[in-house]
């Protein structure tokens, strides 16, 4: 299969263990360190924000200040000093670039390292980039041809002014901001994100895809993102994540609302490779995100994809309301964890409505000294007639001294509701391994091979160009785990 | 979440003060110790709510407000002329039985029929005969750290069986226990105490039969401790059948040894409110653990079947099937835990839970949870639930049977998988028939609705 030798040359081909470790020197415009309400007004004034989206984030904040740190995940970090960060840091400039060749080359030089195609790679795939360096998104293209279409694509602060009717209205519908404690700090102190919504019977062009970076020291990301697909649209939204090497422990606490509406579909893909942390596991960021989706009129579907290799510690469960008649929520997950990551991922699937279905794939791997959970909830409501859920959790396990848990909740409220739940735990059979060596495939490569076969069916859901680069970080999480 | 009652353990501790100069094995100095610590962590846990993780579908707040007098405090009645049994009239068996948490000896049968080597005795009585070695297994097996229900039992307990079968002792007859809810006008507590060790390759069958007559509320709280020796087998089977004032809650904690087997079913059809939990050690390499059960709910019963198996050492195995059928506005919980330890290789863990909801208000909360920290593991589960399917149901009707006929056949075909896990068939048919007669009372209520 050549498909397969490609893999094996790809994994080959990076060598390096992990190759965006660096940083940008920026001159950078700060807040303070830490957080109170003058931050909060800080960053509204900074952003020109009207007064009722200050007033929201102040009553978020209020708020957060009375909520315990949530404790019931498998995770164990010691407790965040929330004065030690900055909230606000934006790369100096005068004002907007009117098109790439404003902007910073530097800024340019570290997205062509990434791999993004911002400038000539424009075309491929037909790829639009949203690209938020810190806080501040800095180029945003293809927005002509999305314009043509009535698409808008744009930072969530543009979208604040300019179309303030449409946040007002879907802004905190689906994660309120009292959600959970980290949810609840995005909605005080977030500083950007992407906007993105679909008009009625729009088959979005392209793919949309942002690239989130964190690159100033101590700068916690409070992205806010949030998605509307309005009657009978559809969009395919890329969301890819890098991190320069550091050794002080970064915050991540991001919200990602999407609304889709009567026969809408909405496709989220994530690949998040940010610094793990090194082997001893020092350093890395701790990635809190709340994500959700709302299939809120019927026939609906919104599907979540993601590759979580990186994070000291992901706490991430993106989750579907189904509550249009007949609407679809999907959730397929590679987690890879390593050395001494920890991950608590799963998904909820909240059936309200009829003839509602899910579907849930879960594929983990643990190896080194690394903990993994998957945290699913599954609930057929009373009114969820014929509802289907089917949900499938593999972990496998690479050395001794690694751990993966699996804790599935299934609610059933509803006599046709039907619901499946499948898990097994195993490890890379001697067998397979030996197959393969003895074919003159290195030990390493073998697992490499064995894991990308394990997570197959999720890496089929992927973008063709997120699954290239997907099935490449399978490799490099892996490096360093076998013999 | 919504509000939380915190159920008052106040009455409990008072009483504890109030009669622990008078509880069976006072003045020993170490169960006195024994049961004052347990007070003390009853006192610092409190009774279990939903914030804590393990009760999160089980409230107790049906509890509050309803003042339980201990069993031992309430009158006893002269006599009971037939104890239910779960055994044909005649089969040969060994029984014990307690009213209201007090094992009566004119129910149970005589110690000479016993083999030599086999001891079953009143716990009241072998605190006073044998301390010393009461005070090696009473707490040894079950740990309260967590445990706030063990530890009350242990402040509160009055009464209860011990078991002791040395050295490859094979008893000859299975033990039936039949603990019948007290005889009693008002409502009770009762908290009984059951240990049964089976020493190096000894062997024994356990029916446990749980089952009441009156109906003022009782607030059961039984605890159950049991430690296998090296190739020791023990099937333990258990039926809780209770009326429906009664609120039964039983943990079972179960220690096995190198080699050793352990073939439990659990069928839970009785009680308004009940909880049969299972924690399970493997502390010895080759033991095998099995934990099937069924539970079978209607009109507004809340059952709770939840087991933890902790494989500590390598090449266990343990298996679960549970499975459950709910009528009207019943609601079903199971939660089981398969947890590996770091180098417990070669661990074989599998679980299934399989639920049929038979009314539009039924409902199943289940959580399989796995926690694995090995690497070279065969760990799977599995849960389904549902409606019967129309298809088998369209089949059967269209050879003729009724539809509540039809219906009957496909729960009880459903539910008998899991009795056909049990390694001795000639248990099988004791737990059909009780699976069939509570179909029965079912296809009885339809065909009056259908009329």
């Amino acid at each position: 299969m050549a498909a397969s030798v490609e893999t094996i040359e790809q994994v080959k081909s990076l060598g390096e263990r992990y190759k965006y470790g660096w940083s940008t020197d920026l001159e950078m415009e700060t807040a303070p360190k830490g957080l109170n309400e003058d931050i909060i007004r800080f960053i509204s004034a900074k952003k020109d924000e009207p007064e009722w989206m200050l007033e929201w984030r102040l009553k978020a904040f209020r708020h957060w200040l009375t909520m315990p740190e949530p404790g019931w995940a498998k995770v164990g970090f010691p407790p965040i000093d929330y004065q030690d960060v900055y909230y606000y840091a934006a790369p100096k400039q005068t004002e907007k670039p009117k098109s790439l060749d404003e902007v910073d080359p530097k800024l340019l030089e570290t997205y062509e390292k990434l791999g993004i195609p911002l400038k000539e790679q424009e075309m491929l795939a037909g790829v639009a980039v949203d690209a938020v360096f810190d806080s501040v998104s800095v180029a945003t293209t293809f927005k002509k041809k999305l314009e043509e279409v009535g698409v808008i694509f744009c930072s969530i602060s543009e979208a604040v002014q300019n179309h303030p009717e449409l946040v007002r209205k879907y802004l905190g519908s689906v994660v309120p901001y009292a959600d959970n404690k980290h949810a609840c700090l995005n909605a005080a102190v977030f500083t950007d994100g992407s906007f993105v919504y679909i008009p009625e019977g729009v088959r979005c062009p392209m793919e949309l895809s942002t690239y989130f970076r964190i690159n100033a020291e101590n700068t916690g990301q409070f992205e806010r993102t949030l998605i509307i697909a309005d009657k009978g649209s559809y969009v395919s939204y890329l969301e890819g994540c890098t991190a320069p090497q550091r050794d002080e422990n970064q915050l991540h606490a991001a919200v990602v609302e999407l609304v889709a509406l009567e026969d809408a579909e909405i496709k989220y893909s994530t690949v998040q490779n940010w610094f793990p942390g090194d082997e001893e596991g020092k350093g890395g960021i701790y990635n809190f995100v709340t994500k959700r989706g709302l299939c809120e009129g019927a026939r609906s579907k919104i599907s979540w994809t993601q590759v979580e290799t990186g994070s000291a510690i992901t706490w991430k469960y993106p989750s579907c309301i189904l509550k249009g008649d007949n609407s679809v929520g999907e959730f397929y997950s590679i987690a890879i964890t390593n050395n001494l990551q920890q991950a608590d991922t799963g998904t909820k699937m909240i059936h309200l409505g009829k003839n509602t279905s899910s579907r849930i794939i879960s594929k983990g791997i643990s190896a080194g000294r690394s903990n993994q959970t998957y945290r699913g909830l599954v609930r057929m409501g009373g009114k969820a007639e014929n509802a289907r859920n089917y949900t499938q959790c593999d972990s496998l396990l690479i050395g001794e001294r690694c751990g993966a848990h699996t804790v599935p909740y299934i609610e059933s409220k509803n006599r046709s509701a039907k619901v499946e739940h499948e898990a097994t735990t195993s490890r890379i059979s001697e067998d397979q391994l030996f197959y393969c060596t003895q074919r003159g495939i290195g030990e390493e490569e073998a697992v490499a091979l064995v894991v990308n076969g394990f997570c197959r069916e999720v890496l089929q859901q992927l973008p063709m160009e997120f699954a290239v680069e997907a099935q490449k970080l399978v490799g490099i999480s892996l490096e360093g785990s076998v013999g | 979440m919504a509000q939380q009652e915190i159920l008052s353990t106040e009455p409990y501790l008072a009483r504890f003060n109030a009669a622990k100069a008078r509880l069976p094995g006072a003045g020993q100095s170490w169960l006195d110790e024994l049961r004052e610590t347990a007070a003390a962590r009853f006192r610092d846990l409190g009774f279990p709510t939903q914030r804590h993780e393990i009760w999160k579908y089980t409230p107790l707040k049906a509890l509050q407000g309803i003042g339980f007098t201990p069993a031992g405090e309430v009158a006893r009645p002269a006599s009971l002329d037939h104890v239910p049994s779960l055994l044909p009239a005649k089969a040969p068996r060994y029984r014990a039985t307690l009213v209201g948490g007090v094992v009566r000896p004119e129910l149970s049968s005589p110690d000479e029929e016993l083999p030599a080597g086999a001891t079953i005795e009143r716990l009241a009585a072998a605190l006073e005969r044998d301390p010393a070695g009461l005070a090696e297994l009473l707490g040894r097996v079950a740990d309260d750290r967590d445990q706030p229900l063990l530890a009350l039992n242990t402040a509160l307990f009055e009464d209860g069986v011990v078991i002791r079968l040395g050295r490859n002792l094979v008893l000859d007859r299975p033990l039936e226990l039949t603990l019948v809810g007290p005889l009693a006008e008002v409502p009770t507590q009762v908290h009984p105490r059951i240990l049964i060790v089976l020493e190096e390759g000894a062997q024994a069958t356990v029916l446990e039969h749980h089952l009441g007559f009156g109906t003022e509320p009782v607030f059961h709280n039984g605890v159950s401790e049991i430690a296998l020796g090296p190739n020791a087998r023990l099937t333990h089977i258990k039926v809780q059948a209770a009326p429906l004032e009664t609120f039964h809650f039983a943990t079972t904690h179960l220690r096995q040894e190198r080699d050793s087997a352990y073939d439990g079913f659990t069928l839970n059809r009785g009680a308004g409110l009940s909880r049969l939990e299972t924690r399970v050690k493997l502390v010895g390499e080759g033991a095998d653990c099995r934990l099937n059960g069924a539970y079978l709910l209607r009109g507004r019963q809340h059952g709770d079947i939840t087991t933890v198996v902790d494989h500590q050492v390598p090449h266990c195995t343990s298996r679960e099937v549970v499975k459950g059928a709910i009528d009207d506005r019943g609601r079903g919980v199971f939660q089981g835990l398969i947890k590996v330890a770091p180098h417990a290789q070669k661990t074989d863990g599998r679980m299934l839970n399989k639920t049929l909801l038979l009314s539009e208000k039924a409902e199943i909360d289940t959580k399989p949870e796995l926690e694995i920290f090995a690497d070279d593991v065969q760990c799977a589960h599995g849960a389904t639930a549902g409606a019967i399917d129309d298809m088998a149901l369209f089949y059967l009707r269209s050879r003729g049977l009724d539809e509540a006929a039809a219906r009957a056949l496909l729960v009880e075909s459903f539910l008998a998988e899991t009795v056909e896990e049990l390694g001795d068939e000639s248990l099988r048919p004791l737990l059909l028939e009780r699976i069939r007669d509570w179909l029965q009372v079912r296809r009885e209520s339809l065909e009056e609705v259908a009329a």
